[in-house]
């Protein structure tokens, strides 16, 4: 639970609308070394929050689905580059579902989308040992509204890096 | 016994000089489908025997009121139009001037303080038009702090009597109450009577808790926090509020626990990879067994009353949608067949139905059907309603109600299974997930 928290303290420093971007798939998205994140924050490439801001931590899926589309999956490919190259870092990716579905149903939802996302960056060469995922169902909304643009923002899996053993 | 005042309600004790008269006579409601013309009864406030007992009096025959005239099934003669005054237990009832008022039933008592902050609560229930007793006088003792409850007994007695089923006010629900916007949702377990009174908290909001269930005899209730960071399941012992987890824990996800009807089994989902299946696990040993096996969810199981069946949803098909297995696991038979989506089942005290959530067309129902799938009926229409759970008689179902938009908040609600009667429970603050324990 320690990571998780520095984790989530660390989104919680942020600005909210770093931590709920939806800008990520912008120009600025990918990998990059310009050390400048999407808000114009300063931040070193091997940091937490370049990860966050710049290679972006989250993806989305449709209504009930945990396929991962091909812009999860360029995300994703960035993701597991940073974490191939920032060794020491840990990752639990957190799998969320939009409010339009029972507690239970929407627990198991969340579960395959974060284990989706998971089992790509494994087959991207990160050690299955770095990873774990965790589902929140609906307990987790970024966005209130109870409309598809919020659903669509809600129905996520975020991966949240901590700093492992090495560091 | 730390966060619960204690209550000791003595055992029943018949009053042994009254009259008995133990048939029921022609007053009755026969509880059907169909609409039910609410039975007027009128309930005297009580009669206080000693001065210490005149604050009680009133509360006594208010909250039988509210009980009995919050079923649907009854409707109070108000106290304003009543002929006669009950001024002794023990006087003779004026029926000329109950039947004038048409008050159908009658319920007169008498409250006495004893030394030690004991109450003396005793009873009678009349049939007015046939101008006899219903049933036995009854006298019962409990704490002061305990009134609520002997209001509550006196009720479900009065209830009992006429419909001639189970009553369920002195019954006590287990929920989520939740506060704080939706994107930063506070939940605590908490306990309160079934009518939304004396609520206690049980756990803190520093983890999410969700969906707690009873034990069948309500010493323990079985929840999922993330308190390790990951959803597993605790049992709560009710005594004395402390919580184990059920199963160490190994990084998976397990959640959507429920007893065995003898409360010695644990049924619920664990999560592994991208799999969601059903599990048993025996409180005492720790011994586990799978009981599904396969790609879908499998999860919200319930068994059924005799313990030899399990209800459950899973999207093996496609869609959420019902299934009845055997305890054991194996075969499991589909059972919802209509449009939509369907989860979250329980099985009825009764084992005659299983109530559910049901997804169809962008809203959220709650509904009922026969343990064969047929006889689907919906109770319920809304935004999102969901988890349903029974009384301990089978007649009404509590669920949760979220309202929608930016500033959406859940509480809970009853329905009779006619679908009348819809109410919201009067809790302090929001509320989600409710487990609605044994008649105490």
């Amino acid at each position: 639970m320690k990571q998780m928290t520095r984790a989530v303290l660390l989104c919680a420093a942020l600005t909210a609308a770093a931590c709920t971007n939806g800008n990520r798939f912008g120009s600025d998205s990918g990998f990059n070394d310009s050390g400048v994140g999407v808000d114009g924050i300063n931040a070193d490439p091997s940091s937490p929050v370049y990860f966050q801001q710049t290679v972006g931590d989250r993806v989305f899926f449709t209504v009930d689905q945990h396929v991962l589309t091909d812009e999860a999956k360029f995300v994703l490919s960035s993701q597991a580059n940073w974490l191939l190259t920032n060794a020491d870092y840990l990752a639990v990716v957190e799998g969320h579902a939009d409010e339009q579905g029972t507690r239970e149903y929407n627990l198991a939802l969340g579960a395959r989308r974060a284990n989706a996302v998971m089992e790509y960056l494994i087959a991207q060469g990160v050690p299955r040992e770095r990873l774990k995922f965790v589902s929140y169902g609906k307990e987790r909304p970024v966005e209130v509204c109870s409309e598809e643009a919020c659903y669509s923002k809600n129905r996520r899996a975020v991966t949240i890096i901590s700093a492992g053993l090495g560091l | 016994m730390k966060v619960f005042a204690s209550l000791l309600i003595g055992l029943w004790a018949a009053i042994a000089a009254l009259p008995v008269l133990a048939q029921n006579g022609p007053l009755r409601i026969e509880i059907t489908e169909g609409v039910v013309e609410p039975l007027p009864y009128a309930v005297p406030d009580f009669v206080a025997e000693n001065a210490g007992a005149a604050q009680f009096a009133e509360e006594l025959s208010r909250i039988i009121a509210e009980d009995l005239t919050g079923t649907g099934l009854f409707r109070e003669v108000p106290k304003a139009a009543h002929i006669s005054r009950v001024t002794s237990f023990s006087s003779p009832i004026q029926f000329a001037d109950w039947k004038a008022i048409n008050a159908q039933a009658l319920i007169t008592g008498a409250v006495r303080t004893e030394s030690g902050g004991r109450l003396v609560v005793k009873f009678r229930v009349y049939d007015v038009f046939a101008g006899t007793e219903l049933g036995k006088g009854l006298q019962f003792a409990g704490n002061v702090d305990g009134i609520r409850r002997m209001a509550h007994k006196v009720a479900d007695a009065v209830y009992s009597r006429i419909t001639g089923e189970g009553g369920y006010f002195d019954s006590r629900v287990v929920y989520v109450s939740e506060s704080g916007p939706k994107n930063d949702r506070k939940k605590r377990l908490a306990i309160m009577d079934y009518d939304g009174a004396n609520v206690k908290f049980l756990t803190g909001s520093e983890a999410i808790v969700l969906a707690p269930r009873f034990s069948p005899n309500g010493d323990r209730v079985l929840y999922t926090s993330y308190e390790s960071g990951f959803p597993q399941i605790f049992v709560l012992d009710v005594g004395s509020v402390r919580s184990r987890v059920l199963r160490a824990g190994d990084g998976s996800m397990s959640f959507a626990p429920r007893f065995s009807p003898n409360g010695q089994t644990v049924i619920f989902s664990l999560t592994r990879g991208s799999n969601t299946d059903i599990y048993a696990m025996e409180v005492a040993s720790g011994q586990m067994r799978r009981l599904t096996d396969g790609p879908g969810i499998d999860t919200a199981p319930s068994f059924s009353p005799r313990g030899d069946q399990i209800v459950f949803e899973s999207d093996r098909s496609g869609s959420q949608q019902l299934y009845i297995m055997p305890a054991t696991g194996g075969e499991a038979r589909r059972i919802s067949f209509g449009k939509g989506r369907y989860g979250t089942p329980v099985w009825s005290p009764r084992g005659d139905l299983i109530a559910f959530t049901k997804q169809a067309g962008g809203r959220f129902h709650i509904g009922v059907m026969r343990t064969d799938g047929s006889e689907e009926r919906l109770l319920t229409a809304s935004f999102l309603d969901e988890g349903p759970t029974w009384a301990p008689n089978g007649r009404v179902i509590m669920f949760t109600r979220e309202t929608q938009g930016a500033t959406g908040s859940a509480s809970l609600y009853t329905v009779d299974i006619s679908g009348r009667n819809l109410k919201r429970v009067r809790t302090p603050g929001g509320g989600s997930d409710p487990s609605w324990g044994p008649l105490q």
